[in-house]
């Protein structure tokens, strides 16, 4: 049986992130911590201790923006923006869902409008935001505002290829 | 004349229109040739990379595999189209595995052969800064830019390979060119929250607040950007009364030129720029 620590060092493939010797660098650059239930050094140690739901389930693997300012200044190169980015992965594979909903309803609608048309049409790809989160009327003006301007048009090129853009897609495919 | 490959990504052909119509103004003007990436698709951005790793390599591998076919640069202005395809390229070329992988799965060799460059990159390195000051009619005397390079042109360094990823000065000394004076200031690689914009909205727009606080403790009138994400946010997330207008360089580049276009652009900025250039005698 593999653990926590084991199954996202592999993940991972780069440095051990047990190589971690705290010294904070990466949670002092952080401009989410403010918002994260954990720092980003606080999460390796979790991660050690096999808390496996705990950081799962965790808001803080959610708010990470992937700045890369952890990685860039980690003296022991340990990739934190990486990690989080499996713990995401992890948690979607895992059937853990997020625990900001709204965050994996963005990459969602996102997604599937590059599935759709290849590129984003933002106008589609913001409705379809909207009707997944019930968020309906905020940035409403904004919205409204911008579509006057010309800036979000109801149609605008595709991929003419989807074929190869739907193939990606279907052999990418988390189960 | 150079010629470049040009991936616009799918913000320029949107929400970030002024910066796709002003790079192609700029590049013009500088004896750049842009030809856009036959049938070209999305680089995934960041909803990739958060969720699936295999789909975050697949779709950039997609456009490196097409932008192959012409043995020259590509330009990406997108910052985090850049950083997309700066992290594929560094993926495929170190994990000969994943490679093999992704060929199969895009259905295509990758040969690693073109190079992936920023917009400030081609300008500063292959067409100079002193062909750009040649260029300038009306030199931006009075604007007080902090130049705002983000997270993604930058990080992690070993990937961009792009100026300093703690202070980078190359826009700076783009601004410079232009007859602008640029303030040195220590949020110039400050997150403005990214893609957290619509999910996160109130986080963003007090990390957008303290960005403007910082600029005007610099002594700056405005910012200056080159990525369409963290321009969206300052332009347009900033609480009422605290923001600053926000420019693109190359529509700043452009003005400075003397080019037709910078009056439409700046008409599509949420917080108008006009009223600060007009005043300045710049607009």
């Amino acid at each position: 049986m593999k653990s926590f620590l084991e199954e996202v060092n592999e993940k991972v493939n780069g440095v051990p992130i047990q190589r971690c010797y705290h010294c904070r660098k990466c949670s002092a650059g952080c401009p989410m911590t403010g918002a994260m239930e954990h720092n980003p050094n606080r999460v390796i140690k979790m991660i050690q201790m096999g808390r496996r739901e705990a950081v799962l389930n965790s808001a803080t693997i959610w708010l990470c923006v992937s700045c890369e300012t952890c990685i860039t200044r980690c003296p022991n190169e340990v990739d934190i923006a990486r990690m989080m980015d499996v713990l995401r992965q992890t948690a979607i594979e895992t059937g853990v869902g997020a625990k900001e909903k709204n965050i994996l309803k963005f990459h969602e609608a996102f997604l599937a409008n590059i599935r759709m048309g290849g590129r984003i049409n933002e106008t589609s790809m913001m409705v379809h935001y909207k009707l997944k989160s019930g968020d309906l009327f905020s940035d409403m003006a904004m919205g409204i505002d911008m579509f006057m301007k010309g800036k979000l048009s109801l149609i605008s090129p595709r991929t003419k290829d989807m074929g190869s853009v739907r193939r990606i897609f279907d052999k990418t495919r988390q189960s | 004349m150079l010629k470049v490959s040009y991936y616009p990504g799918c913000s320029l052909h949107g929400t970030a229109k002024e910066y796709d119509q002003s790079v192609r103004s700029v590049s013009r003007a500088l004896g750049i040739d842009l030809e856009e990436i036959e049938d070209w698709s999305c680089c995934g951005a960041s909803s990739a990379h958060n969720t699936n790793f295999k789909l975050s390599i697949a779709l950039p591998a997609r456009d490196l595999i097409a932008a192959e076919k012409k043995t020259q640069d590509v330009m990406v202005p997108c910052a985090a189209c850049f950083n997309r395809f700066k992290t594929a390229e560094h993926h495929l070329c170190h994990d000969p595995a994943l490679k093999a992988e992704i060929e199969e799965i895009v259905g295509g060799r990758y040969q690693g052969n073109v190079a992936i460059r920023n917009p400030i990159d081609i300008i500063v390195n292959d067409i100079g800064l002193e062909a750009l000051s040649a260029k300038v009619v009306k030199p931006l005397a009075g604007l007080k830019p902090v130049s705002y390079y983000g997270c993604l042109l930058l990080r992690p360094p070993e990937v961009c390979r792009f100026d300093d990823a703690e202070n980078p000065v190359l826009l700076d000394r783009v601004l410079t060119a232009l007859g602008a004076e640029a303030c040195p200031w220590s949020f110039k690689t400050d997150c403005c929250g990214g893609s957290l914009t619509i999910s996160k909205t109130a986080i963003v727009t007090k990390m957008v607040d303290k960005l403007m606080k910082m600029a005007r403790e610099a002594g700056a009138n405005c910012l200056v950007t080159a990525c369409p994400v963290c321009t969206a946010n300052l332009d347009m997330r900033a609480s009422a009364g605290a923001g600053l207008p926000v420019f693109y360089f190359t529509e700043l580049a452009a003005l400075a030129m003397g080019q037709e276009g910078p009056g439409g652009w700046f008409r599509l900025h949420r917080t108008d720029p006009r009223p600060l250039l007009q005043g300045l005698g710049i607009l």
